[in-house]
Parts: C-alpha cells; structure tokens; sequence
C-alpha cells in the first residue's frame, strides 16, 4: 500500500523524497506558488504555497511529504494571506499590468486573478528600477522582478552556465547578470536558453515576438492558473 | 592590486569558502571593494564574480561605493540612543564636516549608522575601521576629529577610546566557578565521552542563544549521522540588540568556551571547529587566536589532544555586519563564504551543515557550561534553574539602571529581583530578549526569566518613565527592516512596510484603521516568514501593542481617512513655481476642518 499524506480531508499518495507539492501536483491537487518550477531545486521564496502541516506553517515546495501530515490548504485563512503576500509583491516592484507584455501569460496576475485580488491593499514603494535592454535579443525590466530565481537556477541547472544572480540585502535585492560591465550583452545568454523563457513575470522578456499573440487569446485569459498549472506541470513531469 | 588579491587568494588556499575573510581585507585596504577586485578575486577563487557581487551587497561592512579612510560607524541601537546617541550624532557630523551616511569631499572620513554593536553597557559606541570604540561624548568626539584631521594612524589612538570592560556585576553558578585550561577534559576522559554525554543529558542544558533546544540531543543526533566528517561551531555572532555576554565570555573565559567546543568535537567525533565572531568583536580576534596558539601548545588542541585519541582543532571567522547570521544555517551559510540566508529546513545543519556535513552549531554561553558540567556533572547544574530550565543564565543589563553589566541568575529568577540588583527605579518596563523577544510592562515583574515564563538570549534592557515607547518599537522595528536578508516575500516586502506603517502612526500621520492595519502586517510577517528573523520582527509592536493600545490609538488623528504624507509639504514646489504663497495655496490637513 503506498503512503499518503491528506491535504484538505483527502488522501494524496507520495512517494518517498517528494515534497508536499511534488505530491499534491501529481495528484492534481493545485497549490499555489510562484517560485517553485517542477524539475527545478525548490527554492521557497515566495511563500505563496505555505500550508498548515498538522497546524505549522510549511512552505509545500521544500517541506517534505510524510506520513501522517494533515495538511490545509485551501482554507479562507490561508487564501486571504496568500493574497496579502501576492499584494506584497505587486507593490514591491513596478506592476502595470495594462502597458506590460506578459499581461494574460503572466504567472504574477494569474496568481492574483485566482486569489480574487482586487486592489493593491499596501501603499505602493515606486522603487526606481532600471531597465537593461542592451542583449540583441532578450530584455530586462527590473521593475517587474519578483526574485523568484527562476532564472538563477534555470541557468546554473538547466543550461549550464551562470548568468543570473540574485544579490543585495533586503529590500534593496536585485537581479545581477555575470558580466564586469553589468550588462546583459556582455554574459553568454541566449534567446534559446531555459533562463531566458522561464520568467512568470514579464521581467525577462525576448524581443521581438511581443504582441504575436494577441491580448484576449493567451494562456491565463481565459483559464485559471490552477488548471493551466496542473496541466503542465503534470504534463512536464510525467 | 594583482598582486594583493593574488597573495591574499594564496594565502587563503584559494578556498571560496574565505571569501568573506578575503573581502575584509581588500575593505580595509581600498575602503570598499573595486570592481577591479572583483574580477581578480572571481578568477583567483574560480567562482561566479556575481557571487562577490552578492556579498559584498550583503554585509553592511563591504561597500561598492568608496569610503572614507577612516570609516566611522555608531552604533544605533536603543542603548545608544538612550545615552545620547542622536545628540552626538549630530555634533559628530558637525566636527567632521561629514553628513551622516556620506564621505567627506577629501575622501577621509566617512560616517554612518551601524546596528548594535553589543558594547550597549558602555555606550554611546562606534567602530573605526572595523574596532570598537566606548564611551563616546563630546570631548572624546573633539580628540577624535583632531586625530582624524591630522591623519594619526589608529595604532597611535589613545588606547582608552578603544577600551572595553567586562562590567561583571553578580557572578553565578559559571561565573564564579570557572574551570582550568584542560580540567573539563581530563574529567571527560576520566568518565568517558558517552557517560559525559549522559551528564549533559543530566544537566538539562538548553541552547543558550534563545531556542532552547537540548544540548545533548542536539549531540546526539550528530554523532548518530551516518557521514563521519562532522563540524562544531560556535555561534559568537552576538547580534540580537542589548546583548554582549558573549562578548565578555570570549574576552575573559575563552578558554573555557573553546573547551566546551573541543569536548562536543570529542563526543561526536569532529576534527575541525569554527568560532563565528561576530566582526564588531574584531578587537577580541587576536586575544582569542593567541588563546588558541596557547591550547596547541598544551595539548589541548591539534593532534591527539592530551595524549588520547582526539584530533581537534578550531578556526577563528570573522561575520562583517548582518544579524541574520546568527541564525544557524545562515551562519553556515556565511561560514562557506556566502551571504547570509538561512537554509530550507529539513535538513538540520545536525543532518546537514557546514559542506553539507553534520554540523553542532551553539551558542558561545552553551559551550561555556558544557565545560563546567563535565567538571561538576549533571546534577551540580540542574541542582539549579526551575523543573523546566535548569542551571543559570548569564544576562546583559543595559539602559536606565544604575550598573549596567554582566548578571548570572538561576533560571526562575524573578524580573523584580533582577531590576533590584542592577539599581533601576521608576521603571516603566523591559525589553526581555531583544527586539525578537518580549516588552513586558511594569504589571509584570513578578514573572520569572525561564524558557516556559520569559525566554531570553540574555538581552535585557530595562526603560524609565522618561522614555517613549512607541520610540523604542520604532527604532526595533527599523532594525528588523535593515537587517532583512530578503530571500522571503512577507519578511522582505513586510518588515519595510511595518516600517513605513509605523512612521505613518509615529508621524502623526495615522488615522481610524491604520492600527488594524498595522496589526495586520505584524500577523502577516509571524505568521508566514521563513526564519526566526522574520517570525519575530513584528514583536516589538505587537508587545507593546498588545498592553499600550491607547499609546497606539493616542497617536492617530479623528479623521477617517489620512494620507500617508503631508499633503500640503506635496505642494511646496508647485507654490515654488507658480511663485504664490496666498491662504487659497495651502491645503489644511487639520482634524478640526475634517470633523
């Protein structure tokens, strides 16, 4: 008989050396997150996917899986700070989501459409953030950086090089690139490269393809993240 | 500059874990750290140069932009302050020609504010390139800007501006009874490494720096590890505001404490130590390696420690300024030559330290009784303290009492006893624990200093009715946003708003619902930050929130709703431009014209 842990009053199988998301992904059961990528070395950033394990806060995409976990987490408690921490991240940086390419691909808005936020609750910080638009072929915008370190890892683990970091101090923490000028022309990145197309935000952006498909008929415009996410997810690892 | 970031690599083996070690060389040397640096340390180490980027970013002592040659920095905790801190701050200012944060246009002098820097029982105090100074006033400041402008090396400084005492006020079970060089270790070997354990067991020793977890099971776990190469270190990064007994520890006992270490090394079977301190104890760095050099030489550490089988040794690593790192995986974190960002647990730095090894981290003070309970033995230690905190607690007393200093207590001791002791009258309240732990108020002196009553690290600061309390959350409340390491949202994002929500409040700038407001962030920042940083960073409003409401609410204006700055200072430029200054250009702001 395979273990199970239960999220929500219902049994979830898990094998050993999953953690709670792993798990709860592959059983079609959505958590929702913005740092976590499956195939990639959790991270825990976000907080997003924080659940109540047998009444603690744990972050479901590092903890992991073990028998006799009852875990919550869909509950109105949970939702609502999922939410404030959503809110967080949008005043923290630039979010303009009507002037922005990503708008309706975008993982950040999807979160916030479908924890039903519908204001940014916090006064906003209006950080000054620069943009770097001096790679051929892909873009930075640092307004829109949620420090996720996606990209980070996608480049160390996926395409093998080093491109990314995230570095500074506490709210003064920023996206560097692994050139002595400190511009993204000057690293090895490609187009092509896992870091380039991994972003959920529109902060790294590859040029030339904006707007090809068209505002009204992208992935988050008419479907919820939750079933895109499963789909995916599911689909990538198996 | 080839050459120095050459030698300095070499001579650090070129290991990326003394990265930090390596940056505080090339900060005292260039005053900051040049990007030329950068590339050279990056091919030296063979690591990413965003890496050196990151440090340097991170810790408060490494800069990208240059500063002065003589770095000034005071210390701004509450201590300070309440000795007068912003007063000198200002006349320091003035007698430099250096605004504060800035380096002054000849590029000699720069000062700043820096976190506490654990001298609180002798403040107001500062850092010069790295070194600690006491005492700060006036006349001390005057000399200083005479030495600085006459470019005197710090080594010609009077030796009183950097003179740090140990104020031990009432010694206790340790205190009183420290061990010789060697003699926790002749008792160990004697009774056997396993049955000592069994005595620490005994004992009930708990972590010291604040948790509380058991010293033994934390032990045991270690040596139970499968992998064989397992680490011991010492967290002497003493940062939590009002806390300096570590500080006085490593200056007078350090023999002991390195004891303590070599005896868990010799439990759980480790070969190499590590002293975390803290970089605003750089002034106890070469005491503490001569105190080493001296062990080797007796045998008490190196190979085959006093004859038997053991092989130990213990190196010294300096921090350069962040708080975090006294949160044990960031501190392993930092040890490995990273910046300071605590790590997902499970796995525990037990499972899963240093290199990824099991590694015993505790705290100086832990360490300290651990060498005396393999002298005296279990039941000696937990003959003291309560059912469920056994032996004693050394405490740092600062702020409004007569001797500040070092105070040893039995756990169970109550705070009315303790502020007796230290000569403090018309007290309005104590900060227990730091700014991470408890304000308790002057209806509560009854209870008792105790991991199941008041949990502490050892800070303890005690307020007369002279001060302000919404002050005193709001200089916490600016430290825990400063000290941020970032890496989680509700902790990076949060504390800076908790900040900026309490400047509304203090600011005379809140209204009806900005204390629910406020509220709100706390909860939102305990409830879900990765580490204790984060879980605790709202306790300095909450505790005082929690039994001086009406201080809270007393501050916010009768009007429903109050924007978050002034709004008639908005105007102040366009009145500039449109060259007015009639009634009809000013926008009032008072609560009369809202009710």
């Amino acid at each position: 008989m395979s273990k199970t842990i239960t999220i929500d009053g219902k049994a979830i199988p898990f094998i050993d050396g999953q953690t709670i998301m792993e798990a709860a992904t592959a059983a079609g059961v959505y958590i929702p997150h913005l740092c976590h990528h499956p195939g990639y070395t959790p991270h825990g950033s976000c907080k997003l996917c924080n659940v109540r394990v047998n009444g603690r806060i744990c972050s479901a995409c590092t903890f992991p899986a073990a028998e006799s976990q009852d875990i919550q987490n869909l509950s109105e408690e949970l939702n609502a700070d999922r939410r404030r921490i959503t809110q967080m991240l949008f005043v923290e940086g630039n979010h303009l989501c009507p002037g922005c390419e990503k708008t309706g691909n975008c993982q950040l808005q999807a979160v916030a459409y479908h924890l039903n936020m519908l204001d940014n609750h916090f006064p906003h910080f209006y950080a000054k953030r620069n943009m770097d638009a001096s790679h051929p072929d892909v873009l930075i915008d640092h307004n829109r950086c949620i420090f996720c370190t996606l990209c980070v890892r996608a480049s160390r683990e996926k395409d093998g090089k080093d491109v990314f970091a995230i570095s500074g101090r506490g709210i003064n923490k920023h996206l560097i690139v692994n050139a002595e000028s400190g511009l993204l022309k000057d690293t090895d990145l490609e187009a092509t490269d896992q870091a380039a197309n991994i972003c959920p935000t529109g902060a790294i952006l590859i040029k030339r393809t904006g707007y090809t498909v068209p505002i009204g008929e992208r992935v988050y415009d008419h479907r919820e993240i939750d079933a895109v996410s499963l789909e995916e997810e599911r689909g990538e690892h198996g | 500059m080839r050459q120095f970031i050459q030698s300095l690599a070499a001579k650090h083996d070129f290991r990326p874990t003394h990265l930090l070690e390596m940056l505080r060389a090339v900060q005292a040397r260039y005053h900051h750290i040049p990007g030329d640096a950068v590339e050279l340390l990056a091919e030296a180490l063979r690591i990413p140069r965003t890496r050196i980027i990151d440090a340097t970013e991170f810790y408060s002592f490494f800069s990208t932009d240059p500063k002065g040659r003589y770095e000034l920095l005071i210390s701004d905790s509450i201590t300070d302050h309440m000795l007068g801190k912003q007063e000198l701050m200002a006349y320091l200012a003035g007698k430099l020609g250096v605004a504060v944060g800035a380096v002054r246009d000849d590029g000699v002098v720069s000062l700043d504010n820096t976190s506490c820097t654990g001298m609180c029982d002798q403040g107001p105090a500062g850092l010069v390139n790295g070194y600690a100074l006491t005492r700060l006033d006036r006349s001390r400041i005057d000399q200083i800007a005479e030495l600085i402008n006459g470019a005197i090396p710090l080594e010609e400084w009077p030796a009183e501006f950097f003179q740090v005492d140990d104020n031990i006020r009432r010694p206790g079970l340790l205190l009183d009874s420290p061990i010789a060089p060697g003699e926790a270790l002749k008792a160990a070997i004697a009774r056997g490494f396993k049955e000592t354990l069994t005595e620490i067991d005994k004992s009930g020793l708990r972590g010291r720096g604040g948790a509380g977890f058991k010293t033994a099971m934390k032990w045991r776990f270690c040596a139970e590890e499968q992998q064989t190469e397992r680490y011991v270190v010492c967290n002497a990064d003493e940062g939590e505001p009002g806390t300096f007994k570590d500080r006085v520890l490593l200056n007078s006992f350090a023999d002991q404490v390195f004891e303590g270490m070599t005896l868990c090394a010799a439990i759980i079977g480790a070969k190499q130590g590590f002293l975390y301190l803290r970089g605003e104890y750089l002034h106890l760095h070469d005491k503490l390696q001569a105190i080493l050099t001296q062990r080797r030489a007796a045998g008490l550490l190196g190979t085959g420690i006093l004859g038997g089988a053991v092989d130990f040794d213990i190196e010294i690593r300096l921090g350069a300024g962040a708080y975090i790192c006294g949160e044990e995986s960031a501190l392993i974190e930092s040890l490995e030559g990273k910046s300071g960002i605590p790590r997902n647990r499970p796995p525990y730095p037990v499972t899963s330290g240093y290199l990824g090894r099991p590694t015993v981290v505790n705290n100086v003070e832990t360490f300290f009784a651990a060498s005396a309970i393999a002298v005296h033995g279990g039941d000696w230690f937990a003959a003291s303290g309560t059912e469920k905190s056994q032996g004693s607690k050394i405490l740092s007393i600062s702020g409004d009492c007569a001797r500040p200093g070092i105070y040893e207590y039995p756990f169970g001791t109550t705070v009315r006893t303790i502020l007796d002791d230290c000569g403090a009258s018309d007290v309005l309240g104590v900060q227990v624990g730091g700014p991470s732990g408890t304000f308790i108020s002057d209806q509560e002196f009854d209870r008792k200093l105790a991991f199941e009553d008041l949990a502490t690290g050892g800070s303890f600061i005690v307020f007369n009715h002279s001060r302000d309390i919404l002050a005193i959350a709001h200089n916490f409340t600016h430290f825990f946003a400063h000290e941020s390491c970032g890496f989680c949202t509700p902790c990076r994002v949060g504390t800076s708003l908790l900040q900026k929500q309490l400047d509304k409040i203090t600011g005379g700038h809140g209204s009806a619902g900005d204390v629910v407001a406020l509220e709100e962030i706390c909860r939102l920042i305990k409830t879900n930050s990765h580490c204790g940083l984060g879980q605790t960073a709202a306790n300095p409003v909450l505790t005082t929130l929690e039994r001086y409401p009406e201080l809270y609410q007393s501050r916010l204006k009768k009007i429903s709703f109050e924007p978050g700055f002034d709004l008639d200072g908005a105007l102040e430029t366009a009145r500039r431009m449109a060259n007015r200054n009639d009634a009809a250009a000013h926008l009032q702001q008072t609560a009369a014209e809202h009710e």
